[in-house]
């Protein structure tokens, strides 16, 4: 009897050994293990052995049994692994092919622009408001030192919807709206739309986008003015960005001011860009006339401030090189999605 | 202003060249253009070029400009000769000037020039109006011309034989009067226009321009010169009225100095008899009405030092000012800045504060760091809702774009309007850049519609778009006050990718993201740019927030997108924004499983399906936690005019398991319910 348990175990494991397909090694299995199987056969003659032989027998048997079993584990997960590794080759792909194109959306490059304009001015405490872009000549002009028949006005060609009514030219007049409303300290941006008849071409647009700011607080001075838009300068532009002050006019503000930047295409060296002086004009400034912030009940004797105001497509051209500024509304979508 | 610079040098010395004297001249506020060099007769001359602001009129001359630079290089200025003989006739026996309106004309002075001799300037004054940018007509326009660009005051002169009655007036024109100006043409006046006139008719638009029947011709023997100030306002009117603007109109309309007219004068004079042109007759004519008054302003150091951020001495103060000219006068604690006649613009304290800034130098200012507070500023809630929806938005795949605020009054033709009583009220422009920006727009339809046409036609498969901005509604018209600036959401798409149902997931999903998805609700809607059968308005407990759906074929076809199907949506940003809620309050995992049905049904058409489902929820109860609309069917085994709707009801309780016979009971009620229903009819 255990010459033949022996047999068998030694006739399993060869012949397993040579099998590495499921099917094959499951008839092996009920070859020796099925009900019919080799070993059963023997398990199921135990009847015929001495009694006191059964327990070295039964012993043997299932330790003969296990190592059988074990032996099918073995070359099973064998051939699961082989099966896996055929499939996995079978399902390579050439991950060099294009992505399935899912569509994509974004920003208006203005609306980007802005968002980083406000961003670094929040950072520095300013709040945004936003006013109506159909404006009182009164808030457009005359409260900002500008009358009637002034020829400043001039160098702001404006669409009047009636004698009073006009399509505003900047957004200074809501920093007037805040003023009459707000008692300083005032910490404000004003981004928006704004309307000029200027025949459109690759530098002029009748309708863009301006961001002005206003700060009136006690003991303002043009030392903050060019802090703050140095600051912002660097933020924008970058940290090794010079910036530069010239004296210049507006009505609504004394001393007045245009700040430039150091080019950021040549750095200041000089390139097309900046018509080789290494420097773009960026914005204008100045500190607020005394006149309009009495005009909107602040006393200057008190209080003073500063207000900047710079042309946000302008900027959005400068930032991502874009040489003509109807392409930010002609919105071909091949223009908009390179942002 | 074109300043030749050999002609500058003759009233102050520069000694660094061009290049340095422009950048210094930048920097104290006289903003250089260009500096250009041009040939000549005499080998290369440059010439700077000034852009000149609204308040420095004083610059649009050389000696204004030459002032500049005396206070910029800190050096002296050289004053132009003015001395000249004078024989011994006496101007008053040859002509009367009477001048009826002095508020328009506050000062006219005249000389007469005899004996003319008429025949081309010399070539160093040919050259420096050349350079300047005035051509050279002959010696006495030249002068004119020449005193003008160098003081900055316009002078003019009239043949004095040519002038009836040995009389001018400065008056207001007459109705109906007309004169044909040197240009050779006929200008109709209106009656606020000033004119010089004879006895007879106008001789020339004051300030403006001078008239073609006393023009200078060779013929002439005695000229009247004209050396005037004219009101400002005036002028700029006349100019805009008439379209007409000149050398000397541009001078006037900003404000001449007072004083000039008469220095002016002697110094046309002067350049008569040097040149040999003529002989000065004695006696000026001065008409002055405006004396000149003196303006003085309290130099406040102290406000000065403040508003700059430095901290100068009174003495640099004060020696600053006086480099552009400025007198002081110091008194016992007190300084007092005497403001020049050339200088209008200074007129306060923040005025010589900037006198003193570009002097000394805007560069010289340290950037200091405010000491006040270091709080962040923040968004509003509209704002950031607004960043929000952007958000979305580009999410979803679609691109942001920014389109005018214009529109043609012919758009509402376009996008489907036929009849023009049914026109939203537009606000229109009166000068409008043309007719098709004349109004402002009360919806961004065809915007988006244009944009959309715009990249179809540039071969664009696919495109979705959207933009925030504002519509303007007026309240009534004509306006009287400020119109009702909507602010609209506005989507489109086209493309395969896009159809009505997933475009309407765009809504819903915005719907969603803002919490108001519960009570929304979609019904049918008609409007002249849609599809009569594929527009939906959205509501919202009543309120509309707006309405999106197919484009109306013949639009389409319109703006050239013949057959290609259209998706639009037209929202309305406060409305949203008023509704939206962000706070949201977590809710429980179910813990008990859900129990499904299924039910089918066929239904008339005409009900909605948003009828079937409100009834099927009001059925239900509360215990049915989910519904899903699985299958909608028309066609073979149903009856015309029906479809098939399949749901999937999932039934579950938070607190336990329900039992079959809970969720049978419930489920008898919708499907009695749904049997009770007209045009409802259960399918096995």
């Amino acid at each position: 009897m255990k010459e033949r348990l022996d047999e068998i175990l030694n006739e399993a494991l060869d012949s397993l050994d040579k099998l590495d397909e499921i099917d094959a090694i499951e008839a092996c299995r009920v070859r020796f293990l099925g009900r019919k199987g080799e070993l059963t056969q023997i398990l199921k003659s135990m009847g015929t052995i001495d009694p006191k032989e059964r327990p070295i027998v039964g012993e043997l048997a299932n330790r003969i049994r296990n190592d059988i079993e074990n032996k099918i584990k073995e070359r099973t997960s064998f051939a699961v692994r082989r099966i896996l590794v055929k499939q996995l080759s079978e399902e390579t792909i050439d991950v060099t092919l294009p992505g399935k194109y899912f569509g994509r959306g974004g920003l208006h490059p203005i609306s980007i622009v802005l968002d980083e304009i406000k961003e670094i001015f929040m950072s520095m405490g300013f709040s945004i408001a936003e006013g109506p872009e159909v404006e009182l000549d009164y808030y457009n002009f005359e409260a900002l030192n500008i009358p009637k028949n002034h020829p400043a006005r001039d160098s702001q060609d404006t669409f009047y919807i009636t004698e009073n009514i006009l399509l505003r030219t900047h957004t200074s007049p809501m920093q007037v709206r805040v003023m009459e409303n707000q008692k300083p300290p005032i910490r404000i941006i004003v981004p928006g739309r704004v309307y000029r008849s200027d025949a459109v071409d690759a530098t002029h647009s009748p309708i863009f986008h301006q961001v002005e700011g206003l700060l009136i607080d006690k003991n303002v001075s043009m030392g903050d003015l060019k802090a703050v838009l140095d600051t912002f300068a660097k933020e924008l532009f970058g940290h090794s960005t010079r910036t530069k002050f010239r004296p210049h006019h507006f009505q609504f503000t004394e001393p007045s001011a245009e700040m430039d930047a150091s080019c950021t295409t040549c750095g200041g060296n000089g390139c097309r860009i900046c018509s080789y002086t290494g420097w773009i004009e960026i914005l204008g400034a100045g500190m607020v006339h005394p006149k309009v912030l009495r005009g909107c009940g602040i006393d200057p004797d008190e209080y003073s401030g500063f207000a900047f105001g710079m042309g946000v497509d302008r900027i959005t051209n400068l930032k991502y090189g874009i040489d003509d500024i109807r392409l930010l509304f002609e919105n071909d979508i091949r223009f908009l999605q390179q942002f | 202003m074109h300043v030749p610079l050999e002609w500058l040098k003759d009233y102050v010395n520069i000694g660094i060249t061009t290049h340095q004297l422009s950048e210094l001249l930048i920097m104290s506020g006289s903003k250089v253009e260009a500096i250009h060099k041009l040939n000549s007769a005499s080998g290369e001359e440059e010439v700077i070029e000034f852009e000149v602001t609204a308040n420095r009129p004083d610059c649009l001359s050389i000696l204004g400009i030459a002032r500049e630079v005396a206070a910029t290089l800190g050096t002296d200025l050289s004053l132009p000769v003015i001395p000249h003989l004078t024989n011994n006739d006496d101007i008053n026996n040859l002509v009367r000037i009477t001048v009826m309106d002095s508020e328009l004309c506050p000062r006219y002075c005249a000389r007469v020039i005899a004996d003319i001799n008429i025949r081309p300037s010399p070539e160093w004054m040919q050259k420096r109006l050349t350079l300047a940018g005035i051509r050279p007509i002959n010696n006495i326009v030249d002068i004119t011309n020449y005193v003008m660009l160098e003081m900055g005051q316009p002078m003019h002169a009239f043949d004095l034989d040519k002038i009836s009655g040995k009389a001018v007036v400065v008056r207001k024109a007459y109705e109906n009067e007309s004169i044909e100006t040197l240009d050779g043409k006929i200008r109709a006046l209106s009656t606020d226009m000033l004119v010089i006139a004879d006895i007879d008719k106008a001789i020339g638009i004051a300030g403006v321009m001078g008239g073609a029947d006393s023009e200078i011709t060779d013929a002439t023997k005695r000229i009247l010169l004209e050396s005037a100030k004219f009101n400002q306002t005036n002028i700029r009117l006349t100019s805009k009225a008439l379209g007409l603007r000149s050398d000397a109109s541009t001078r006037f309309e900003k404000g001449i100095d007072v004083e000039l007219a008469k220095k002016a004068i002697e110094r046309a004079a002067c350049l008569m008899q040097e040149l040999n042109a003529g002989t000065v007759v004695g006696g000026l004519i001065d008409e002055c009405s405006e004396e000149f008054k003196e303006r003085v302003v309290r130099v406040d150091c102290s406000k000065i030092n403040s508003l700059l951020g430095l901290s100068l001495s009174p003495d640099h103060i004060v020696e600053i000012l006086r480099l552009p000219g400025i007198k002081i006068k110091m008194g016992d604690g007190f300084i007092d800045a005497v403001i020049p006649s050339f200088r209008a613009d200074i007129e306060g304290n923040a005025d010589l504060a900037e006198e003193v800034a570009r002097i000394y130098g805007y560069d010289k200012i340290p950037l200091t760091i405010m000491g006040t507070s270091s709080v962040r500023g923040s968004k509003t809630r509209r704002q950031k809702l607004i960043d929000l929806i952007k958000d979305i938005f580009v999410g979803a795949h679609f691109y942001e774009t920014v389109t005018y605020s214009f529109a043609s009054p012919k758009v509402y033709a376009s996008i489907g309007f036929d009849n023009p009583e049914k026109y939203p009220l537009s606000i229109a422009i009166l000068n409008p850049l043309g007719e098709d920006q004349s109004i402002l727009r009360t919806t961004l339809i065809p915007n988006m519609l244009e944009v959309l046409s715009r990249n179809y036609s540039r071969g664009q498969q696919n495109v979705r778009i959207f933009e925030i901005a504002k519509a303007f509604l007026p309240q009534s018209l004509p306006l009287k006050e400020l119109p009702v600036e909507k602010a609209l959401v506005s989507l489109a798409a086209y493309g395969d990718k896009t159809d009505f149902f997933a475009f309407k997931s765009i809504i819903e999903l915005l719907m969603q993201k803002l919490g108001i998805s519960h009570h929304v609700s979609y019904a049918p809607f008609i409007h002249p740019s849609f599809h009569p059968g594929r527009t939906a308005i959205i509501k919202y407990c009543g309120q509309t927030l707006g309405i999106f759906g197919e484009i109306h074929p013949i639009v389409a076809s319109n703006y050239e997108m013949n057959g290609l199907r259209i998706m639009m949506a037209e929202l309305d940003l406060d409305a949203i924004l008023n509704e939206a809620q962000l706070q949201r309050k977590y809710v429980a995992l179910p813990k008990y499983p859900a129990v499904k049905r299924d039910i089918a049904i066929t239904v008339d058409k005409k009900l909605s399906a948003e009828s079937i489902l409100k009834l099927i929820r009001e059925q239900a109860g509360d215990l049915l936690s989910e519904i899903e609309l699985f299958d909608v069917y028309e066609g073979a085994q149903i009856p015309e005019g029906y479809r098939s709707l399949a749901y999937s009801l999932s039934y579950r309780a938070f607190d336990r398991t329900l039992r079959d016979d809970e969720v049978n009971k419930i489920h008898l009620k919708v499907t009695e319910g749904l049997e009770k229903m007209p045009g409802v009819k259960l399918r096995q």
